[in-house]
């Protein structure tokens, strides 16, 4: 038991490690062959990212991108894929944004009033690929896809002077919020961190503990794991497909709310848009593990914030893409690889352990 | 052919250990053993398929390495798996010539070919039709000429008779000896010892893993034989007395389901389809496989919604009822294949402990799992049902078959079932969970257990069952009694040719005369109960 649980964790830091180092070689060897020095960028990166101000700005560039990553990770964990989680959170904060602006309620209430309507059209948004996959069979990947098409649209068209936004020098944005539903702030120097973070930790929290301590969560990761095996031992699975859909996609709604209710407090053509398909490549880093989705969102916002810094010594502004698509296919790769092994190592050992007990009971039987 | 000192550790199951096996070229050499006792694994071996740790293999005097299927069909060995290999959306020339393009092309070429093979070895099998319209014993023959046509000597077939019923055992022993007659070399694998008997030249027998022994056919009788297999005395599946009661379980009325096939033709997977299983009886349903037995299954469990009928268990109608009720009102489910329906292959064992039980105890309370009430049970059935892990931390994927077997029968009957599904419960089984597992369902049935067996080993069904049926092409065309029907009997009406009740004949009649294999198979039913494990 005990060495199993050993391998285990070996196994468990084998894979990350292995990926990152397997990227760094990679990236070092790119970096080498634009003419640069790559060990000069790692130091610059670590310098910079490792001074106070740009500590803040990475936590709060990792807030929504860590939100985003376990909307996608709720869906990967039944193995559908929510491609969708950047129209859904888009779509979501902006009709939340609308009604924040045109209500001034005590924050107590208008807070959480903006957030739940947030995870609502999320919801419904993801919801629709879902019904249309049980019900008419579309693959998820194709209507989520089509949702964020439709999902700009449908902000593009509302998001005019005289619809539902109003115009303020270049910018077209909806109503700001008012003062009682700004998000509190964590007190930091030079600049402060979001109190979504909080949330966001929260949301961790829960999405381990419903998926790994109950029935609902057991059922969905069925599911996962074997979709005619769930059916036989009596999980609904196309309810599942809903149910998790609509799960997926109010944890999208919030992506939006640590910009909406902590910085920008409208939503206008500025807005950030992607942080969807961010999430997708930090679920697969992470490895839809709520700790691991953490590192990697941290990661993420560490390599965003010291890319611009590259830029300032001369290296390619396109490096630090170049990076995160490395570290996600190494990733991706290295956990496939370990993951067979561990499961080869694993037969093999109960094999040999097997024949060695089945071997000792030979002999007991012949000197019996 | 010659194989020495073969040795091969492999994952979960008994390791090939010391291995020699010489076969003589132009005859029937017969591999047998019990399941799981490493025949399959040898015959991967010499195709290729699997490299041995130790040990030499040598063709016609010459000592060769096969690394890969390739390999051995390039020095003439050719195999028929178990599991056919074929698209059924291609005719037989398509699917005789996929692959093997370069050797007589794909047009009249290989036709004539496929013609000459087919003639010379009397296979009757016409190059023009789809797959899915030939019957399984018909794919069989397209797999031999498919193995033929790519110019193989030498002959491995796994387990061919498993999915035949008696009669075309003998028209595939009639193939054999053609093959033989012309100089070809057969080894035919089967744990059917009657078969063995009756086309082998030479036998090999194989116990845990290694050669235990050889034997020439006419000097052996079958029990001598069976002994060599098991090492001990055989275990029966035969139960004793009856402990039906008049009180129903389950009620199957008129239950009728279509579906459509690949080409979108509706047609009735069940037809009419009514029994009733009473307290404490099993009822056997015979049957080829893909006759609706399956769909069966699907329909009783709620996995599947049939257009008409209803299920009525313990005196409640279900029939509209979800797949999770009807597991909480007690139907245990023991599936024909467990890595798809009865097993999370990459799970802990502890976690394929609830599955399926998610929402009872003690796996779980008011919505939340109960890890550690779950895990104690899971060592629990380990303990109980002989589990053989190191743990139940480790994936279900590493155990071998029969212990994944034993830890979905000990899970399915910790929940108390009133009505066990048993679908090929000791297929892939080792001899000692086999009994292990007659002996949980002979058990269970004296508490009052109501069993729906399903089986394509017809001694088992014969032995364990209280009350036989018989489904053909979705309806249940005859009856039997277990204690006077043969396996020869249930045979002919699994392929059409009777129907009704079929009473056992004393006096043979002429057209089953000739079966050899089915009278020594009962003959196995007849040894004494043992091996009942510790």
């Amino acid at each position: 038991m005990k060495t199993f649980d050993k391998n285990k964790l070996i196994l468990a830091v084998a894979a990350p490690v292995l990926a990152i180092v397997t990227a760094l070689v990679i990236t070092s060897a790119i970096i080498g062959a634009t003419g640069k020095d790559p060990f000069h960028a790692f130091q610059v990166m670590l310098d910079f990212g490792s001074k106070s101000d740009s500590q803040v700005w990475i936590i709060n560039k990792a807030t929504p991108y860590y939100l985003s990553a376990l909307a996608v990770a709720i869906g990967f964990r039944m193995n559908l894929f929510n491609i969708g989680v950047d129209g859904q959170y888009r779509i979501a904060a902006f009709f939340a944004a609308v009604v924040g602006g045109a209500l001034t309620l005590p924050g107590i209430i208008q807070i959480p009033l903006i957030i739940l309507v947030a995870m609502a059209v999320g919801a419904i948004w993801a919801g629709i690929a879902g019904l249309l996959k049980t019900t008419r069979n579309v693959n998820e990947v194709i209507s989520t896809i089509m949702l964020n098409a439709i999902g700009a649209s449908v902000i593009g068209y509302l998001l005019q002077d005289g619809r539902l936004a109003e115009k303020e020098g270049n910018l077209i944005h909806t109503p700001y919020l008012p003062d009682s539903a700004h998000f509190f702030e964590i007190p930091t120097q030079p600049k402060p961190v979001y109190g979504f973070v909080v949330i966001a930790a929260l949301a961790g929290v829960a999405y381990w503990y419903v998926l790994s301590r109950t029935r609902f969560g057991f059922d969905l990761r069925t599911v996962g794991r074997s979709e005619s095996a769930a059916q036989a031992s009596g999980v609904n699975v196309k309810r599942m497909v809903v149910t998790s859909m609509v799960l997926s996609g109010a944890m999208a709604g919030l992506v939006g709310m640590p910009t909406l209710l902590g910085v920008s407090y409208n939503y206008g053509t500025d807005f950030p848009t992607g942080i969807g398909f961010t999430g997708i490549a930090i679920a697969l880093l992470g490895r839809n593990n709520p700790v691991g989705m953490a590192l990697a969102a941290l990661l993420w916002g560490f390599l965003e914030r010291t890319g611009t810094q590259l830029e300032f010594e001369g290296y390619a502004q396109e490096i630090v893409g170049v990076m995160q698509g490395v570290i996600v296919l190494c990733v991706v790769i290295a956990y496939e690889v370990v993951r067979r092994y561990g499961l080869k190592a694993q037969q093999r050992k109960v094999g040999e352990e097997l024949a060695a007990q089945a071997r000792k009971s030979d002999k007991a039987e012949v000197s019996a | 052919m010659e194989l020495a000192g073969i040795t091969k550790r492999f994952p979960g199951v008994v390791a090939n250990h010391d291995i020699h096996l010489t076969v003589r070229r132009g005859t029937v050499h017969a591999l047998c053993g019990e399941n799981g006792a490493g025949k399959s694994t040898l015959m991967k071996i010499l195709y290729g398929m699997q490299k041995p740790d130790e040990g030499t293999i040598t063709l016609d005097g010459e000592q060769v390495s096969l690394n890969s299927p390739a390999d051995a069909i390039s020095r003439g060995i050719g195999m028929v798996h178990q599991h056919f290999m074929l698209a059924d959306n291609l005719t037989v020339l398509e699917n005789v010539v996929l692959g093997a393009e370069k050797l007589h092309g794909i047009g009249n070429k290989a036709r004539a070919k496929i013609k000459e093979i087919s003639d010379a070895y009397g296979l009757g099998v016409r190059p023009d039709v789809l797959v899915e319209d030939l019957g399984v014993a018909d794919r069989q023959r397209v797999e031999i000429l498919k193995v033929l046509y790519r110019g193989a000597r030498t002959l491995i077939l796994d387990e061919p008779t498993a999915v035949l019923v008696p009669q075309e055992v003998d028209a595939l022993f009639d193939n054999l000896r053609e093959l033989k007659s012309e100089g070809l070399t057969v080894i035919f694998i089967s744990h059917k010892l009657g078969e063995v008997l009756s086309v082998a030249d030479d036998i090999t027998v194989i116990r845990r893993g290694t050669t235990v022994g050889t034997a020439i056919p006419s000097e052996t009788t079958p029990k001598q034989l069976a002994e060599l297999m098991v090492g001990e005395e055989l275990p029966s599946p035969e139960t004793r007395e009856s402990t039906v009661t008049d009180v129903p379980m389950l009620t199957v009325d008129g239950l009728h389901l279509s579906a459509t096939d690949s080409d979108g033709v509706v047609r009735a997977v069940l037809d009419g389809i009514s029994f009733t299983i009473h307290k404490g009886e099993v009822l056997g349903l015979a049957g080829v496989e893909g006759n609706g037995q399956a769909e069966l299954v699907e329909a009783i469990m709620g996995m599947r919604r049939p257009d008409g009928g209803t299920v009525t268990l313990d005196g409640e109608d279900i029939t509209q009822t979800p797949t999770r009720k009807r597991r909480e009102s007690g139907i245990g489910y023991v599936p024909e294949d467990r890595h798809r329906h009865g097993l999370l292959l990459e799970a802990p064992l502890w976690e394929n402990r609830i599955l399926g039980h998610v929402t009872e105890k003690p796996n779980s309370k008011r919505g939340l799992l109960d890890l550690k009430a779950a895990r104690n049970d899971t060592e629990r059935i380990v303990r109980e049902y002989d589990v053989r892990t190191p743990g139940i931390e480790v994936t279900a994927a590493s155990l071998s078959g029969g212990n994944q077997q034993k830890l979905i029968v000990g899970r399915e009957m910790s929940h108390e079932p009133k009505l066990l599904i048993a679908a090929h419960p000791t297929r892939g089984v080792d001899v000692g969970a086999q009994a292990q597992i007659w002996d949980q369902i002979r058990e269970a049935r004296r508490e009052g257990l109501a069993v729906l067996l399903i089986s394509a080993d017809l001694d088992e069904l014969i032995g364990l069952s209280d009350t036989l049926r018989v489904m053909f092409r979705g309806r249940l065309v005859a009856d039997a009694d277990p204690a006077t029907i043969t396996p020869e009997e249930l045979g002919s009406a699994m392929t059409g040719a009777a129907s009704g009740h079929l009473e056992h004949q004393e006096e043979t009649p002429a057209e089953e005369s000739a079966e050899a294999p089915g009278e020594e198979n009962t003959t196995d039913n007849e040894t004494p109960e043992g091996g009942d494990s510790k």
